[in-house]
């Protein structure tokens, strides 16, 4: 890792060095993945869609019990959107189940806004989908053969020694809990609360997503019967797949949450050019 | 060139490169944009079957794994006066013709089909939709009728005409029909069943005869199957994606 002083020509204070945070693969996979993941995620709740019911095992359809219902009914308020799992029901009219698609209340389980395309065409989300699958799958596999042959993951995920213990952990939490987050030399590399949700979403969201993915398709099923007697059938990968993508959101929403309240501009410099601004270490200026 | 001007080229062009995709994120909408996308499913198909081989057999289950209810979905009764004829002589005027690029075109009754050699298998149905059913299928492999008739070596596609309009239309090109290639139809448990978990095939499902190709979706498995013709390219036909659902957007291949 090569860091470079930086003089007075950027108008920096003394003090403030810029290191090199993130290698150009790591940049550019990062990006992709933040293009194909947002794809993904809308061209998924249009497929979702087609037929908004979970279930568990091998088989379920209409009639069959599920796991998960968004629907819609009819009584004398008129129509209302409800979700409902595990024998409650809770009302969500004009997001859920019954949402405004060019001003019309609309019987449809994700609202217009959330899929791609926003109409009700599943034939066109599945073609985004399974594009941009695949640019997901390659790209995810160039990170993952540079990660491993580069050293990221050993040098920069991995946890060092220590940095497991129970007490350790805790303090990072209450740290983290009171948004105090690492200078100087300490913010040269990732905490461990970093380092363990990036591997939990590289190592488990991610292969989770497209091994549940590669489930429900007949024709993989065909090839690797296997995948069927680990997930337990093709509806109960269907659900996985599910609830994989919304741990997904939810650490979307959390890891901007976080980019912003630790310095959104010097996060976001680091991962378009690679360059982190860290305070050095000494006598504080 | 300074720290700062090479920086601000960075993130210039960085942030121009991120436009770009932007815009052609936008452009994906247009039809140059459906070609790509589209792209996709010829990597599919070829991904699945280089990883299946020609023999990879979908997962048979247990008689106790068979749904309680199989949804009955699509066409649940063709609406024609001689549809209407045929359920009403129990089939027996119903022929299934096999012509095309044959050596031999030929009829079978519904009599002639259950005398020949039959496969049973309890199998996952998957609509597109993403709900599955399961249920036991017994039929005449597809792939034995054809070699009783012969193919011509021209032969590259199995097409299915069906007697079912899904889609009213002057035309008739709201027809039913699909098409499967030949590794699908010489597959082993690419059947055309005639029983249904135990029965005579229910109108719902598609009486007389349905296809089963095991390792494709649901829209694949056209129901009241009148005819079969061996084609070597299914673009003259309606739509020429070859199949109903295909001229209205789905994949030709739908392993997935």
């Amino acid at each position: 890792m090569s860091d470079e002083k930086t003089g007075h020509e950027n108008g920096r204070q003394a003090g403030t060095i810029l290191i090199r945070r993130h290698s150009v693969v790591t940049r550019v996979t990062h990006w992709l993945n933040v293009l194909c993941l947002t794809a993904l995620l809308l061209s998924g709740l249009q497929i979702f869609n087609a037929h908004p019911e979970l279930y568990w095992g091998q088989y379920g359809a209409d009639g069959d019990p599920a796991f998960l219902t968004i629907g819609s009914a009819e009584d004398k308020g008129g129509l209302r959107g409800f979700v409902r799992a595990g024998g409650i029901e809770v009302p969500t009219t004009g997001f859920l189940g019954i949402s405004s698609f060019e001003g019309e209340p609309t019987a449809r389980a994700f609202p217009a806004w959330l899929t791609i395309p926003s109409d009700q065409d599943l034939a066109t989300g599945r073609r985004w989908h399974f594009f941009f699958a695949w640019l997901f799958v390659i790209n995810g596999a160039a990170y993952l053969r540079s990660g491993f042959l580069s050293g990221h993951f050993r040098r920069d995920l991995a946890p060092r020694r220590g940095q497991l213990s129970a007490s350790y952990l805790w303090h990072e939490i209450v740290t983290h809990a009171r948004l105090r987050f690492p200078e100087g030399e300490e913010a040269r590399h990732y905490n461990v609360l970093q380092k363990l949700t990036y591997l939990v979403v590289i190592a488990g969201f991610l292969p989770m997503m497209v091994l549940t993915g590669l489930t429900m398709s007949p024709g993989v099923d065909a090839a690797f019967p296997a995948l069927l007697d680990l997930f337990g059938g093709r509806q109960t990968a269907r659900t996985i797949h599910f609830i994989t993508a919304s741990l997904l959101v939810k650490f979307v929403l959390v890891h901007v949450a976080m980019v912003v309240l630790s310095g959104a501009w010097n996060n976001m410099r680091s991962m378009i050019t690679g360059r982190y601004a860290i305070r050095e270490s000494g006598p504080k200026a | 060139m300074t720290t700062l001007s090479r920086r601000r080229f960075m993130i210039g062009s960085t942030l121009g490169a991120t436009v770009a995709a932007l815009a052609g994120y936008g452009a994906l909408k247009q039809d140059a944009g459906a070609t790509v996308l589209r792209s996709a499913e010829q990597l599919t198909m070829r991904a699945q079957r280089l990883l299946q081989g020609r023999g990879a057999l979908a997962r048979e289950f247990s008689e106790a794994d068979i749904s309680p209810s199989f949804r009955v979905n699509g066409s649940t009764m063709p609406d024609s006066d001689e549809y209407a004829a045929l359920l009403d002589g129990k089939f027996a005027d119903w022929r299934l013709k096999i012509d095309g690029l044959v050596v031999q075109p030929r009829e079978f009754s519904l009599t002639d089909l259950k005398k020949l050699p039959a496969r049973t298998q309890i199998t996952r149905h998957d609509c597109v939709e993403g709900w599955s059913a399961i249920g036991k299928w017994t039929g005449v492999p597809l792939g034995s009728l054809l070699r009783s008739v012969g193919l011509k070596p021209s032969a590259r596609f199995a097409v299915l005409h069906c007697a079912d309009e899904l889609e009213k239309t002057l035309d008739g090109s709201g027809r039913y029909y699909e098409s499967i290639d030949l590794i699908d139809a010489f597959h082993p448990q690419t059947i055309l069943a005639y029983a249904m978990n135990g029965k005579d095939l229910a109108v719902g499902h598609g009486a007389p005869l349905r296809l089963r190709v095991e390792r494709q979706l649901g829209y694949k498995q056209a129901k009241y199957v009148m005819r079969i013709e061996i084609v070597d390219s299914f673009g003259g036909l309606w739509g020429g994606s070859g199949g109903y659902w295909e001229d209205r957007g789905y994949e030709w291949y739908a392993g997935i």
